[in-house]
């Protein structure tokens, strides 16, 4: 169960989530409530093991080229290289994710985000702090310690960003909505039945009709057996709502039946004839 | 009540697209700063797309479409919503003059623990060895500080060539490292609630405390402290400064006696954490470098008595700097705070 309370702004308690669900509810004062995908242990280490590579590659880059200078001293080349290298495994983590406003090039690639607990914009101590409570997060060995807190915390916060009050949140590629490609075109028989019509859009609720969109949206994905099955269910559920004349649906297969239904529900055109082609 | 899907795409997708765009700009270009109108503009659509969420959160149940808006809002919201300063160009000069000291000072509370703990640590090191000589082998995990200290500096003072030669700079470079690692690894223990903090000081007081009694015990006092002090006045106080910025996340975690959340605790403290690791950092560089380059070389190529001398100095102006630095600008902040509140009835 995801749960929201009120906003507390100057508390600074904008976000809440009570159980671990993988995912952060914000109130926004407007009375908004979005949700966060929080990333969990595996794709975090995922990233990290990513910029451990730029970080290794970095470094030898750094290294060779500081090398260079062992012409003129070998003990200055030497130095130049030990510090080069403290100065990107330390920094690489602070200067990419401040300069990217929370990501790393491993964070980039799996598409995660360091934000603020409550959903604000990073600020650079917050930054600064989480990285340096990397070398209590790696205790042991590879971060065993971030990844139990992690796992045992409701925000999978690992303990750098517990003290610096961060979270890791996942930015899935989100698609355009277009709901076009699913209806438009498309001769309903239903609606050809407009009193009908108006009922089945009054009786069916926003949630059964989200389902019905996503088993459409989602048919290609489903094994033969299973989307028939599917649709015939749901096509059987959206039947007993209203009962439409058999000449409207004679010869209509459930997923054209469904379809159908999700036209009538989601898209509120004038009763009666449509202007669609027949298909 | 269901509302008419694609109508209502159609009809705002256009503002969503917009909103997308600028924060695709100001996520791609952090540099990038809006004017008024471009600001304006830009809270005009975030509110726009808020509203298009709760009505599809309310209205309709097509979770692509409300995904995709949820990922607009929580985008926008964090630019929209940040109150929190942004941080001042930053001033060096100032920063070292007032920022860094006037920030330890305010945290006096958790350095002078940290110097207590580990005096507590350097106690149990001195007496260890005393009562035990043996407990040396155990207490003291390096190699070089095993031996005879009579032996050593006699092997010290005899030596005809310079053994450093070629790996100063390598060595400065060594001890700069080390002791930062060190340093943030004792800061971030304090997100122990100060349990891991007070086990690092108090091992670092009685690794001190016990190479100082075998030196002391060996007659050795004088090149004790001509080998330890030159770098050691500067290097000693910067672990304690990370002991103190690591007690002060502690403090901040367990939050005695204050009535404002974690949340808050954190996040007010979070900026001096990173100014006092700051200046530890800034502390180990100097040390590491006098411990390359003075520290290392004993009499006849350096008298103890400018290393000594060398070393009072050292601490007398960190003393100073740290007690007093930046310290009129804090009485003159305050008693401008004090008007203004007089000035308010």
């Amino acid at each position: 169960m995801r749960d929201a309370d009120a906003a507390d702004p100057a508390n600074g308690d904008r976000a809440t989530q009570r159980e671990k669900t993988g995912t952060l509810l914000i109130r926004t004062p407007e009375g908004i409530v979005f949700s966060l995908l929080l990333a969990g242990p595996v794709t975090r280490f995922l990233a990290w093991g990513i910029d451990f590579a730029c970080i290794v590659a970095a470094s030898g880059v750094a290294g060779a080229a500081l090398g260079l200078a062992g012409v003129i001293s070998p003990d200055f080349s030497r130095a130049l290289t030990v510090l080069a290298y403290f100065f990107i495994s330390i920094g690489y983590g602070i200067a990419a994710e401040w300069y990217w406003r929370g990501q790393t090039i491993g964070k980039r690639i799996l598409r995660l985000r360091v934000m603020d607990a409550q959903g604000l914009r990073l600020q650079p101590s917050q930054v600064v702090i989480r990285n340096l409570m990397r070398f209590v997060d790696t205790l042991p060995a590879l971060y065993a310690v971030g990844g139990i807190a992690c796992l045992v915390g409701r925000r999978s916060q690992r303990l750098g960003d517990i003290a610096a009050n961060t979270i890791v949140v996942r930015n899935p590629k989100v698609a355009d909505p277009d709901l076009e490609q699913l209806l438009a075109g498309k001769y309903n028989s239903l609606r050809e039945y407009p009193h009908l019509a108006g009922r089945l859009r009054q009786r069916v609720t926003p949630r059964e009709a989200g389902i019905a969109v996503q088993a459409l949206l989602r048919r290609d994905e489903l094994d033969p057996d299973a989307r028939v099955e599917l649709f015939r269910e749901v096509a059987a559920h959206f039947r007993s709502l209203v009962e439409f004349p058999e000449e409207a649906v004679h010869g209509v297969a459930d997923e054209q039946f469904v379809r159908n239904v999700v036209d009538i529900a989601l898209s509120a055109k004038p009763g009666g004839k449509q202007a669609v082609s027949k298909s | 009540m269901i509302i008419d899907l694609q109508k209502f795409i159609t009809e705002e997708k256009h503002s969503w697209k917009e909103l997308e765009a600028v924060l695709d700009a100001l996520e791609n270009d952090p540099e990038r700063r809006m004017d008024l109108e471009h600001a304006k503009r830009f809270h005009y659509l975030y509110q726009r797309t808020s509203a298009d969420l709760a009505k599809i959160a309310t209205f309709a149940s097509d979770p692509e479409t409300h995904r995709y808006l949820e990922s607009l809002v929580g985008r926008a919201y964090g630019e929209v919503h940040e109150t929190r300063d942004t941080p001042h160009r930053f001033a060096p000069l100032r920063w070292l003059r007032e920022t860094f000291p006037r920030t330890f000072r305010r945290h006096i509370r958790a350095f002078l623990l940290s110097l207590a703990i580990t005096l507590a640590g350097i106690a149990f090191g001195g007496a260890s060895v005393g009562l035990d000589p043996d407990a040396k082998e155990v207490l003291l995990p390096f190699p070089h500080l095993q031996g005879s200290p009579s032996e050593r500096v006699a092997a010290e003072e005899k030596a005809t060539r310079d053994r450093l030669k070629g790996v100063k700079m390598t060595g400065a470079a060594w001890y700069m490292t080390h002791n930062t690692k060190v340093s943030i690894f004792t800061m971030a223990l304090g997100v122990t609630w100060g349990v891991g903090t007070v086990i690092m000081l108090f091992y670092n007081g009685v690794i001190l405390g016990a190479v100082a009694l075998d030196y002391v015990r060996a007659g050795q006092s004088t090149f004790l402290l001509a080998w330890l002090s030159p770098h050691g006045v500067i290097e000693i106080p910067a672990l304690l400064l990370a002991g103190q910025t690591g007690l002060a996340l502690a403090a901040a975690l367990i939050g005695r006696g204050s009535r404002q959340s974690l949340r808050m605790r954190l996040r007010e403290v979070s900026g001096d954490l990173v100014i006092l690791g700051a200046g530890v950092a800034l502390m180990l560089v100097w040390a590491g470098f006098i411990e390359a380059f003075i520290s290392q070389y004993h009499e006849p190529v350096l008298p103890y008595s400018f290393k000594i001398g060398f070393s009072l100095v050292e601490l007398f102006l960190l003393v100073l700097y740290l007690g007093v630095s930046g310290a009129n600008e804090t009485k003159a902040l305050q008693r401008k705070d004090g008007h203004e509140r007089r000035r308010r009835g």
